[in-house]
């Protein structure tokens, strides 16, 4: 079935960011960066508090998309990180189909997804097409 | 500071297994309960000869697994506290699932200026391959670097 451009089929929640689910992540991911886990080195980096991996947001992302559309449609898959994702952030994850495409020759949707916090700013900006 | 002369670096290709213990604490720490990634029978019924990796999986496995962990970094001599991640990308050409071997070939594809030198931007391109020779997939990032002020 092909979806209409507009229609909005990718909505998920998720719960606030903890320093507990970084330091997870950090092990589970293998992103060993300590300004993500380590407050004194956030700090003398320049930055207030640890802040959240952008993978880790994107695989939020990730996880919302494939909650709606199966994982062996995703062709591509990408994002901006357009600003840090702070601790405490209650992240929400959105897509809808932007366009109607051919991709290497298979009629596919492109998908506009974007990743905002519980003040409506936006964190990830991204894109993915997927197999009609 | 990098410049253009980087462009076209490779770096050491990591050989990396997509383990199933390794995986499950990935899916747990995401609090990722989608059957599929979890159940062989959900999977099969999907089409998959085994349980998927998730999304954005590539991109860590590489990182778990490399023998020279920031390599990229090191070599191109950039302090790790300076930079940001800027842009990711996954191209799949084929499925990833428990158990594949996987190959990752990483190498520098652009190197830009932004904010008149304020910022850095590495691109980085890296093709995977699994044990059986067939391109699973492109995985790109571009990494920001804040660079120093110049005094």
């Amino acid at each position: 079935m092909t979806p209409n451009v507009g229609a909005r089929i990718v909505h998920k929640e998720f719960p606030p960011i903890t320093r507990h689910r970084l330091a997870l992540y950090c092990g589970a991911s293998g992103d060993h960066n300590p300004i993500h886990v380590d407050l004194d080195f956030a700090k003398k980096a320049g930055f207030p508090d640890v802040f959240t991996h952008g993978m880790l947001v994107m695989a939020y992302l990730g996880q919302a998309l494939t909650d709606a559309v199966p994982p062996q449609r995703l062709r591509t898959f990408s994002t901006r990180f357009v600003a840090i994702t702070q601790l405490g952030a209650r992240l929400t994850c959105e897509g809808h189909v932007s366009e109607l495409i051919e991709h290497n020759g298979e009629p596919c949707a492109k998908l506009a997804l974007t990743t905002k916090d519980e003040n409506g700013e936006i964190k990830l900006a991204g894109e993915a097409v997927i197999a009609l | 500071m990098v410049d253009q002369s980087a462009v076209g670096r490779e770096f050491t290709p990591v050989t990396a297994r997509v383990e199933p213990g390794r995986l499950r604490f990935f899916l747990d720490t995401l609090g990722e309960s989608n059957p599929l990634y979890r159940d062989t029978q959900a999977a099969s019924g999907a089409g998959y000869a085994a349980p998927p990796v998730p999304p954005t999986y590539l991109f860590c496995l590489e990182m778990m697994d490399t023998t020279e962990p920031f390599e990229f970094l090191t070599t191109l001599n950039i302090d790790i506290a300076r930079v940001l991640h800027g842009e990711q990308r996954f191209d799949y050409h084929a499925p990833v699932v428990l158990g594949d071997t996987l190959t990752f070939r990483p190498r520098v594809t652009g190197v830009s200026e932004k904010k008149g030198g304020a910022m850095t931007l590495v691109m980085v391109e890296t093709s995977v391959i699994n044990q059986n020779g067939v391109h699973v997939a492109d995985v790109s990032r571009t990494v920001v670097i804040r660079n120093p002020r110049p005094s």
